[in-house]
């Protein structure tokens, strides 16, 4: 039987009492911006995401009305340009964002990660000014919910081999094909389609929901991101007008770009999901007892508790290392995919770990580590697998393709 | 609306106070600081809210040190136009209270905002001195403010009830719950924080009346100790001899 005390922490679990932590003072490598930033962004996640993330995602529900909410609070495209519904910010700024989303829920993060660096950055970057002025604004505004299509059902870790394809009609292009595993695509009103022509080239194509041979169906029965809606695209002799199709990049470069973008934002957002999950372990190590004491007294509790806050500090580290040379545009893909990698992994193992400290109470929807541990299996696999970074970790130290 | 909104830099609610080893101070090393919220959530939002509805401009006012700004920078990111900040290391309210008095005298506000007390020393104390210093009505712990013309009605929070006070402009007024609801800064309001004006004026001479001198912690909060439902006299005696209740 639960003893008055233990009782009291099942109540408190409800509450989102989340702090954050900064064990090697980061915060003084931080300007007052960024500092602003994660501190609203913390705060919009108390009030919008946390209260009602655990039943969403237990009902497998997307909480589509956030995308306002995040809209409304600068989540979408932070680092693009005013002008063009972006917030002007620097790439730290687009980091701290993110983990603080995904201190919320790696779904909500994945939302904005989606629209941000998936769909408004590449018509920022490749798109012509008459494309600009008319997405842009709207999908910075929430008015328009995006989704970016590479991955195909055959082609997942070697997106150049995909059969997407166009072919050359007049004014337009015929769109076949089929993509697979979509964040927001059942619910999108534009898609940036990647696509094969005639020449063999890639191409980047906006195709609008209402475009005539375009459907985008759900994919159910996901184990993780249940707060997220993910579907297909198919496209069935669509056609896209010429007008649609970005003209500034024709080769694998574009979507590429786009990918360091996103994983760029996953680096941070992990961080976010690892702070949660130790957060949440540390306070409860504190408040519940056994055999006379705080399960925190415990060597093998505080072997566990040392280690995240040390892997998280290492992160951390990385993540704020990444967001400097960004903002200099020195960024690297292979820095970009360690760190994806290195802070995607430390956060699922810290999941686990945390999980282990709560005991049963850890298996339960009271506390976020189940569903942050069941989302971080997805965060692992999508935008470049944890081997393929790996790989390409390879490839850059040893100059060899062992891809092929 | 020409309206002036007080905001001052307290504690987090969460943070762990403790105080200098000869307890005459709060120990601010482990601290980390925030808007006090009933500046930020009720006071600014609604001078906001006014200026928005029927046009005209919200200044915010700290009195502090330059570590202050972040604060005040919140302030701008959530919509205030401009900022002052009067360069000084506070003592006391009336230090404070003179300060904002002596910028506010030749600037002529139709309203001075501020919250109903600071969640630190919760003195409620510095509204009232304004309001004093400057010989203006004073109408504390308001819940909703509605402007009519120059004609405030305003329901003040009373013990069991609301009180319902008109006033003319100008006056000071101080925020309670339920004025306003909380505004998360965006980004965009972030960034243009950064260009608003925060001007830096120097003290005026201003001497404190009173001063503390020691702080004490609460006693930390024993154990609970179970009696057995069936143990009636233990409780009694535990309620007699040890709580000294009974």
């Amino acid at each position: 039987m639960a003893t008055p005390h233990n009782a009291e922490i099942n109540r408190k679990a409800k509450e989102d009492r989340f702090q954050g932590h900064d064990y090697y003072n980061i915060d003084e490598l931080l300007n007052e911006d960024h500092l602003l930033a994660r501190d609203a962004v913390r705060t919009w996640v108390k009030q919008e995401v946390s209260p009602i993330i655990e039943d969403y995602a237990n009902r497998a529900e997307c909480p589509t009305h956030l995308f306002k909410g995040l809209a409304e609070i600068g989540a979408f495209g932070p680092s693009l340009p005013a002008e063009y519904g972006g917030g002007g910010m620097d790439e730290i700024a687009y980091g701290v964002i993110m983990q603080e989303l995904e201190r919320g829920d790696s779904g909500i993060r994945s939302m904005a990660s989606v629209q941000g660096s998936l769909v408004m950055y590449p018509i920022y970057r490749f798109g012509s000014e008459e494309q600009k002025r008319k997405y842009l604004p709207k999908l910075g505004a929430g008015e328009f919910i995006g989704c970016f299509g590479l991955t195909e059902p055959d082609h997942g870790s070697n997106p150049a081999g995909m059969v997407t394809n166009v072919k050359d009609d007049g004014d337009a292009y015929i769109l076949n094909g089929a993509k697979m595993w979509i964040t927001n695509s059942p619910v999108a009103d534009i898609a940036v389609v990647w696509a094969r022509d005639e020449e063999g080239k890639i191409r980047g194509l906006i195709v609008e929901k209402d475009f005539k041979g375009f459907s985008a169906p759900e994919i159910h029965g996901k184990w993780s991101l249940r707060a997220s809606i993910t579907g297909e695209l198919v496209f069935e002799d669509v056609r896209v007008p010429k007008a649609n199709v970005l003209p500034e990049v024709a080769s694998m470069r574009g979507p590429l770009s786009c990918l360091s973008k996103a994983r760029y934002g996953i680096a941070w957002g992990a961080i976010g999901a690892a702070m949660d999950c130790y957060d949440s372990a540390l306070r409860y190590s504190l408040e519940r007892t056994q055999f006379g004491k705080p399960i925190g007294q415990f060597q093998l509790t505080q072997k566990k508790l040392a280690e995240m806050i040390t892997e998280i500090t290492k992160a951390q580290l990385l993540a704020w290392r990444l967001g400097t040379l960004a903002n200099q545009g020195k960024a690297t893909p292979g820095q970009i995919s360690m760190a994806k990698r290195n802070n995607v992994n430390m956060a699922l193992e810290i999941a686990r770990e945390a999980r282990q400290i709560h005991g049963g109470m850890g298996i339960t929807n009271e506390y976020p580590i189940m569903r942050h541990m069941m989302n971080l299996e997805t965060v692992l696999t999508y935008e470049g697998t944890h081997d393929i970074h790996l790989l390409i970790t390879g490839h850059d130290v040893t100059g060899l393709d062992a891809f092929k | 609306m020409k309206s002036l909104v007080c905001v001052s830099k307290t504690p987090d609610t969460t943070s762990k106070i403790s105080f200098t080893n000869d307890q005459s101070a709060l120990d601010t090393g482990n601290i980390q600081f925030i808007m006090n919220p009933y500046d930020e959530w009720y006071a600014l939002v609604r001078a906001l809210e006014l200026q928005e509805a029927q046009g005209g401009s919200v200044t915010l006012i700290n009195v502090g040190p330059a570590a202050n700004d972040a604060i005040i920078r919140k302030g701008l990111a959530i919509g205030a136009e401009k900022a002052i900040r009067i360069e000084a290391d506070p003592q006391s309210a009336l230090f404070v209270a003179k300060q904002i008095a002596g910028h506010a005298k030749a600037e002529n506000y139709d309203i001075i905002f501020l919250g109903k007390e600071t969640i630190d020393y919760n003195g409620s104390e510095v509204g009232g001195m304004i309001a004093e210093l400057l010989d203006l009505p004073f109408i504390s712990y308001a819940s909703h403010l509605e402007m009519n013309g120059n004609t405030a009605t305003i329901h003040r929070d009373i013990e069991g009830g609301t009180e319902v006070v008109e006033v003319e402009t100008p006056f000071v007024v101080s925020a309670a719950k339920g004025l306003a609801e909380q505004r998360i800064p965006n980004m965009r309001g972030i960034m243009m924080a950064k260009s608003k004006p925060l001007q830096v004026i120097q003290q005026a001479e201003a001497g404190d009346l009173a001063v503390a001198v020691h702080f004490e912690a609460p006693p930390p909060k024993k154990a609970v100790t179970l009696v057995d439902p069936e143990n009636m006299e233990e409780l009694v005696r535990l309620l007699h001899e040890e709580a000294k209740v009974i």
